[in-house]
């Protein structure tokens, strides 16, 4: 019911370009906190969320020691840039989600008369700010990781980090839009998407050396997570590559969200071309 | 008296619902597959660093771990969610409340029906296409598999006899969507979904055993990939059957509570 309630608010400042999508955004986010317990549990579930996947990662780790090559610490850093990038991209376009129920209830028509582009609509038309408590454990341990690993520091590094940053929420966002795309062809298809989307996040927080060779595959370069935090974490430790995976593909990061981001809106094309609409 | 006939016509009208979802059913074995695979990568390496085993897990037995928990994904709700959740915020549960039906059973046993027919398309090609693959090491008696194939029932039955409370809450709660979600939270983890509980430290375990998600998804399995046997196995099955009847009974007195509670507007 929350979900449909942008549909009402209708904005009605001057027509400046963005000041539509400024309109429905700031009345999302008024709108979650206005139910606060609610707000606060979803907070504290979400933040739950990420120490739960941290602790899974952690168990095997406390098992073992070291696991494809990288110590618990050094696996913080992959897990914390490939947590951060995906909830923030989750943060500003996961409710791409919601793309089958909106199918399903026909409301996907409504968005197609407005006068502005349909994904810059959906994408605008919710933000999670749930999410926060989430990406606040990817950043926590992210700068955790930064203090206890050994970082010979240089204007490189800090550039490949922040690089790093900004390609994987890009990758992560086009993946979704991917996802997304997919819907118009498949109903009830969605579990078919999240083995790639949410596999994807549960793969970019694992060392990918410990993956078999259909899976570096997979999430190599069909769906690069990889490249999100994997590879880029090894060039700033200075650690070695395994097969298949050569440091300096750490600098190639843009073209995996380059390459992602070209599926992504091929797909999205594709399949807003099929949508034939849900009638009534 | 209870009469038994109509219960076990849900079931099967359950298990025949779900038959039209065919192409749902192959995404659901795609992502089985792909959650799968990334598992056996990290469980495998997990187990290979340890020298071979980890706390009595070799790579077949580890195999078997996973392949069988990948298979039962769509048949123990590990995601909080159910229909009657929507029924009870829309005020549609008042028409349930008028059939003479006792609604409790009605929703757990129509959504028994439904998972046990998921084990279908999603479980058995999971467990097979993972025994080709990668090999796994089963028992080679048959009591696993009878002992085992009555916990996997009453596993699923748990996980929905458990969700049907946090849908119920909503007799009280307006939006149950944080209850739900911190279901699914704990859930998976504490049902040993990506890491098997034998893993966890000695605290941590003990948080786990005191739920009752490990009764739904990692009791069966060790007694069905004779991780567990003898008594012990007999023990593990008396939890289940005790965790069964503690959240039937809650869910039955918050039904009957809930019921007083509701109240319907319009006409």
């Amino acid at each position: 019911m929350n979900r449909d309630r942008h549909h009402a608010t209708q904005p009605d400042q001057a027509p400046g370009h963005l000041a539509a999508y400024r309109a429905v955004l700031s009345s999302r986010m008024r709108a979650q906190r206005s139910y606060r317990s609610n707000f606060v549990i979803d907070l504290i579930s979400s933040g739950l969320v990420g120490l739960i996947e941290l602790a899974e990662v952690w168990l095997l780790f406390h098992q073992v020691g070291l696991l494809g090559g990288l110590t618990f610490e050094q696996v913080l850093l992959v897990f914390g840039i490939g947590d951060l990038c995906f909830s923030l991209a989750d943060l500003f376009v996961g409710h791409l989600d919601n793309i089958p129920t909106y199918i399903r209830k026909g409301t996907l028509d409504v968005f197609y008369l407005r006068p502005q582009p349909l994904l810059l609509q959906l994408m605008t038309s919710d933000i999670s700010l749930r999410r926060l408590t989430r990406a606040a454990i990817g950043l926590a341990s992210i700068v955790i990781a930064l203090s206890i690993n050994p970082i010979h520091w240089s204007p490189a590094k800090v550039a490949l980090l922040a690089l790093t940053i900004v390609c994987g929420l890009v990758t992560y966002a086009s993946l979704y839009v991917w996802a997304a795309g997919v819907q118009f062809f498949m109903v009830n298809g969605a579990e078919f998407t999240n083995a790639f989307v949410y596999g994807g996040r549960y793969a970019s927080t694992q060392p990918a050396a410990v993956w078999s060779a259909p899976l570096k595959v997979l999430f190599g370069f069909v769906f690069p997570v990889a490249l999100v935090a994997y590879v880029p974490t090894l060039r700033l430790l200075d650690l070695p590559g395994p097969a298949g995976f050569p440091t300096w593909l750490a600098w190639c990061t843009p073209l995996a969200a380059l390459w992602m981001a070209a599926f992504g809106l091929t797909m999205w094309r594709f399949g807003v071309r099929h949508y034939q609409g849900g009638g009534g | 008296m209870v009469a038994i006939h109509p219960y076990i016509r849900l079931l099967k009208a359950g298990f025949r619902q779900q038959s039209a979802y065919r192409l749902a059913a192959f995404g659901g074995l795609v992502a089985n597959l792909t959650f799968g695979f990334l598992k056996v990568a990290m469980l495998f390496a997990t187990v290979r660093a340890g020298g071979g085993t980890v706390q009595g897990y070799d790579i077949g037995s580890m195999s078997a771990y996973i392949w069988i928990s990948q298979g039962l994904l769509g048949s123990i709700n590990l995601s909080g969610r159910i229909d009657l959740a929507d029924r009870i915020r829309t005020g549609d549960v008042a028409v349930d409340f008028l059939r003479p039906l006792d609604v409790q059973l009605a929703t757990i046993v129509t959504e028994v029906g439904r998972a046990l027919f998921a084990l279908i398309p999603r479980g058995l090609p999971s467990v097979a296409i993972g025994a080709l693959t990668v090999g796994m090491t089963m028992p080679t008696t048959p009591g696993p598999y009878l002992l085992g194939a009555v916990s996997l029932v009453t596993g699923i039955t748990i996980s929905f006899a458990t969700v049907y409370l946090v849908a119920i809450a909503g007799f009280w709660l307006i939006e149950t969507r944080g209850l739900q979600i911190l279901y699914m939270v704990l859930s998976g983890f504490f049902a040993g979904l990506f890491v098997p509980i034998s893993l966890f430290p000695t605290w941590l375990l003990i948080v786990a055993e005191a739920t009752p998600f490990p009764s739904m998804m990692m009791y069966p399995i060790d007694i069905l990939t004779g991780r567990v046997t003898g008594w012990a196995s007999a023990g593990l099955f008396l939890v289940q059957l005790g965790w069964l009847a503690a959240m039937l009974l809650v869910g039955r007195l918050l039904t009957l509570a809930g019921r007083r509670k509701l109240e319907v507007q319009g006409g």
